[in-house]
């Protein structure tokens, strides 16, 4: 085979319908449902113990499913063992044959399969090509890099051709700098292969930067499920907006509500303008809502003339070197605002007085 | 103000170099100081001794002599002592290594608690004193014993299991097999079940996966544990006099034979060398098969 060959090759859907996993008598994973497209990215982001790797350990085959079903391109596969769901692996640390060459633990799949010699050295020198370690055919895993022996674990997991791909926390063990190349040179395999990729991540930042759609577990429950900007913009829930990125959240009850902008007041008298929340709430009840740091403006105080601005004092200054962060008092309440560093943002000290606005769609009423 | 803050640490440097060297000796000073009981024991006890046992296989009545060294060649009583010895050392590895295997998986993928029960039962024989142990096999192997008795009564031919070959392995693979299923259980535990989890993902079954990672990868386990076993049992005696026939010598009895009935001490420490000998050459070829290392290792990289 050649490189076309793996061009022409794409991935399948996978489906979870009711995925349950209970451990003696801790649950694990609860009513998991969810539909992957064929050619896909999708990462479980959540924190440790929130059953993103128990699912993903289903799905590969390795931990029974205490009930639901899997199907992957429409097959149920949840009685299937692990070596017959042909699905691409690569495990948190890599989990290289320490005994085998790279050329020997890229090859082994194919071995499994009973592939030709010719052809299966066709496909490993193919695989090292397209992951860039060409010439480490015959390196122990031992005499490789983190970054390298990532690289052996991704070319060895797709050089059968899988249709879908499993990724569990692969980065996870390398330092920021390789992690970012990584996570771009993964996402360009993706789409030169047109695989389906799931991939599971605690890191919010790189769920954000690599996938098609983010699924946020929390507690062994599905959070909520979108793309990146819609969780990111639009977080049904406080646990969402709290893991990916930052946000004010505040306590508020509402007052009134009008064409879509709901007022909000806050514990200590102050009336918010905001964006009402997908689901209709009465008047008189208390929310929680989500402001990003990013989307609040600040100016000084001496040139207050706009709309929804508020005055107060900054208490605590930030420096993070794209951007500043400001913790602002208002009438005892704190936000934090988060200010990009230009070359000519005005710069702000602990005790200035300021104003604060913002938008009134960027602050969201959450769902409990 | 920088410029200082550069030039520091190249000030700074030999200090820290001397400082550090300053403590490395320390280190080692009070390392030796520890280990000098021991060392001391070792060397009244072991080593003095073991030239002593060298000097004495080469002193004749008149002087400097090989003549002890030249009756082990000369006579083929003893080179055949020594072969049956080579055999029936290499027979005992072998059955050890046949039981320990599945035992050592099992403890590996056991459940803790399970685990825990299956490691006292394997220690339990190092408890007890290994001429009680035999006496006890005698019972169970002899002609009227339990297991005797039991094979007839289940029908099967009337079988001698005391007093030759097959006596003598039962019992010596019996003392032995704790020593192997440590040696191969420490080098199972090293092996990442992930790998396993990863050859199953790439499409091996599990024979396969055993067979192509498992196995290979606790092949030090099974070179370890043989070699420990080996030596070992080049030194019984007690167990095959008492559960052997008279064709079941090995020259740990010819040795004991010459201390204690023939009272030729110097031919004893000539055949003692002789055994000493080949002792070493077991260690140097694991050495160079295997290495050491892999001995005080327990995970495989």
């Amino acid at each position: 085979m050649n490189v076309t060959s793996h061009q022409t090759s794409s991935g399948v859907g996978v489906r979870l319908q009711d995925l349950g996993k209970v451990y003696g008598g801790a649950t694990a994973v609860q009513d998991a449902n969810l539909i992957i497209e064929p050619g896909e990215f999708v990462s479980f982001l959540g924190p440790s113990g929130s059953g993103k790797t128990t699912t993903l350990m289903m799905i590969a085959g390795f931990v029974p499913p205490t009930r639901g079903e899997i199907f992957i391109d429409g097959r149920p596969v949840a009685r299937l063992p692990a070596q017959k769901r042909g699905l691409g692996m690569v495990f948190q640390n890599y989990a290289l044959f320490p005994h085998m060459t790279v050329a020997e633990n890229i090859s082994f799949p194919l071995k499994m399969r009973r592939i030709g010699k010719d052809q299966a050295e066709q496909r490993v020198r193919d695989a090292l090509a397209m992951v860039k370690l060409e010439g480490l055919e015959n390196r122990y895993p031992r005499q490789l890099s983190g970054g390298q022996q990532q690289r052996v674990a991704l070319a060895r997991a797709i050089v059968f051709e899988p249709q879908v791909l499993l990724m569990d926390e692969p980065l996870g063990a390398l330092d920021k700098k390789l992690r970012e190349h990584m996570q771009l040179e993964i996402k360009h395999i993706q789409a030169r292969l047109g695989i389906t990729v799931i991939y599971v991540t605690h890191d919010q930042e790189e769920a954000l930067t690599m996938s098609d759609r983010i699924v946020v577990m929390r507690d062994g429950r599905i959070e909520q499920v979108g793309t990146p900007a819609t969780l990111y913009d639009d977080p049904e829930t406080a646990f969402v907006a709290d893991f990916l990125g930052e946000s004010n959240l505040l306590n508020a009850r509402i007052t009134s509500q009008r064409d879509g902008v709901a007022h909000m007041a806050l514990p200590n008298g102050l009336v918010l303008a905001g964006s009402a929340g997908r689901r209709p709430v009465a008047n008189g009840v208390s929310v929680l809502a989500c402001l990003r740091p990013e989307r609040i403006r600040v100016a000084p105080a001496n040139c207050a003339n706009a709309d929804a601005a508020w005055r107060g004092k900054v208490e605590e200054v930030i420096y993070v070197g794209d951007a500043t962060k400001l913790r602002v008092g208002i009438h005892g309440q704190t936000l934090t605002a988060k200010l990009q560093n230009t070359a000519n943002s005005p710069r702000y000290a602990v005790g200035d007085e300021i104003v604060t606005s913002w938008e009134p769609s960027s602050l969201k009423i959450l769902a409990g | 103000m920088s410029v200082m803050q550069f030039s520091r640490p190249s000030v700074q440097q030999p200090g820290i170099a001397h400082a550090e060297a300053n403590t490395d000796r320390r280190a080692r000073r009070i390392a030796l100081l520890l280990l000098a009981p021991m060392l001391v024991f070792l060397a009244f006890f072991f080593v003095y001794p073991l030239i002593d046992m060298l000097m004495r296989s080469v002193r004749g009545p008149d002087g400097p002599t090989l003549e002890f060294y030249a009756r082990i060649i000369e006579r083929p009583v003893y080179l055949r002592v020594i072969l049956d010895t080579l055999i029936l050392c290499a027979e005992v590895t072998a059955v050890t290594l046949l039981l320990a295997y599945p035992l050592a998986y099992v403890l590996t993928t056991a459940h803790p608690s399970l685990r825990a029960i299956m490691m006292v039962l394997i220690l339990v024989p190092f408890f007890t004193s290994i001429l009680v142990r035999t006496y006890a096999w005698m019972v169970i192997l002899g002609p009227t014993g339990l297991l005797v008795h039991f094979l007839e009564t289940v029908g099967l031919p009337k079988v001698t299991l005391l007093y030759n070959r097959i006596g003598v392995l039962i019992g010596m693979s019996y003392a032995l097999l704790p020593y192997m299923v440590l040696t191969l259980y420490s080098v199972m535990r090293g092996i990442d079940q992930r790998l396993m989890q990863a050859a199953a993902n790439l499409g091996a079954s599990g024979w396969q996966a055993f067979r192509r990672i498992f196995l290979p990868l606790s092949l030090p386990g099974v070179a370890g544990g043989g070699l420990l076993v080996f030596i070992l049992s080049l030194g019984y005696f007690i167990t095959p006099r008492l559960l052997g026939g008279d064709r079941d010598q090995t020259i740990s009895m010819i040795i004991d034979y010459q201390v204690e009935h023939a009272l030729n001490l110097n031919f004893a420490a000539a055949l003692a060398a002789v055994l000493l000998v080949i002792t070493l050459t077991g260690f140097v070829l694991y050495d160079r098969l295997v290495g050491f290392r892999t001995l005080l290792e327990s995970k495989v990289r």
